[in-house]
């Protein structure tokens, strides 16, 4: 059944507290959950109280100056810092989003920090992706063809092009993909607005010549028809995307071909 | 313990590619349907507040309106036999759980949905 309490060993207690320094006028306090699975303690929220004055504009920012000065066992994933990776998808302030492009000042109140929810949890801010990610893999996200390869460049017209504008801007960072109910309920069977998006992405390439065959792939009462379209997906994406619509498109192929 | 590739995890049994486009496409036809049957139902009971038995068996003997109280008891049914097939889909997970609840909702709906029937056809013919 649906599990609508955290099992015991999970409930997140009270952490440490990491007091501003002496002078500081701007102060924020960031709520960052840590989780230390060698230590086989529950996880805990602890507390960083930072001068914004001496930290730039984003979460992420707060978050680097966290591991670089006040406890370097904090630990993350980051990369690019702007947007193009995917890799810092936390809860932020109670939504999914990208702490590098994430400001500060947009939080009112404590800045609240989790890991992506439900799924399993690495250690502190780090999730266990293996199974979105093989789920990405499971749709054979890459253009299949039987005609023989041209020469040169798969031609596609200018408007067949566009069609794959709010498709390809995917960063795989999977905040739509937990913040699906959906998807925490059924989460191994369902594959989720960001799998499902990308599986769009190559039904909507009008070079692809596999279109039967991934409808055929996606008919079934969990893999798809478990978007009961709650569009958390879609207001959450960070960059302006819409998992829900691209559902809704292989819904309607799906008709289609009735 | 399972030792499976993620991937093969994923894939597990395959899609099932029979009749979900149908159930899903059949689940929104049939609450188009109820829009109006259910606007026309409400309405009838509303302009027959106050009325006796007798004005009850008048109003449910006009063909018309057996036509359509037949309509209306069937889509009800069959919708909400569709709707609560997929709430136990999504939250019970169990195996036996689930079949269990999926033949309790199917009993309820054909239980229901004839006993309705009946109600009607022996308003309307008389007994």
């Amino acid at each position: 059944m649906v599990e609508f309490n955290l099992p015991a060993d999970s409930k997140v207690g009270t952490g440490k507290t990491h007091k501003a320094p002496d002078g500081a006028t701007r102060i924020k306090t960031f709520k960052v959950y840590r989780f230390d699975p060698d230590s086989g303690n529950n996880p805990r929220l602890d507390s960083f109280e930072i001068d914004l004055d001496k930290c730039g504009p984003m979460v992420l920012d707060a978050l680097i100056k966290i591991k670089n000065e006040l406890d370097s066992t904090l630990t993350f994933r980051r990369s690019c810092r702007e947007g193009v990776c995917g890799s810092c998808a936390f809860n932020i302030d109670g939504t999914n989003t990208l702490a590098c492009t994430k400001a500060i000042s947009e939080i009112k109140g404590d800045v609240k920090i989790y890991p992506l929810p439900h799924m399993p949890v690495i250690k502190d801010l780090v999730p266990d992706l293996t199974v979105p990610y093989a789920q990405y893999t499971s749709i054979k996200p890459w253009l299949s063809t039987d005609s023989a390869a041209p020469d040169n460049e798969r031609l596609q017209s200018p408007q067949e092009r566009a069609r794959l504008d709010g498709l390809w801007e995917c960063i795989l960072c999977f905040c739509c993909q937990t913040s699906c109910p959906s998807y925490w309920w059924n989460g191994d069977r369902y594959l989720g607005p960001a799998v499902l998006l990308q599986s769009y992405r190559w039904i909507a390439d009008s070079r692809d010549e596999a279109t039967g065959e991934r409808l055929d792939d996606l008919d079934d009462p969990f893999k798809l028809y478990r978007c009961h379209t709650i569009m958390n997906c879609t207001s959450t994406c960070p960059k302006g995307l819409n998992p829900g619509k691209a559902i809704a498109e292989i819904k309607k192929a799906q008709v289609k071909r009735l | 313990m399972e030792m499976r590739t993620p991937l093969a995890h994923a894939r597990g049994l395959g899609p099932a590619k029979s009749g979900c486009t149908s159930h899903w496409w059949a689940q929104r036809l049939t609450s188009m349907a109820l829009l109006p049957l259910m606007l026309w139902f409400v309405v009838s009971v509303l302009s027959l507040v106050g009325a006796d038995h007798g004005d009850y068996v008048l109003w449910v003997s006009d063909p018309g309106n057996t036509l359509l109280l037949v309509l209306t008891v069937v889509t009800i049914f069959y919708h909400s036999e569709q709707g609560l097939h997929v709430v136990v889909e999504d939250y019970v997970h169990s195996e036996v759980g689930k079949i269990t609840a999926l033949i309790a909702v199917k009993a309820f709906a054909y239980l229901g949905g004839i006993a309705s029937l009946l109600a009607i056809f022996r308003v309307a013919f008389g007994s």
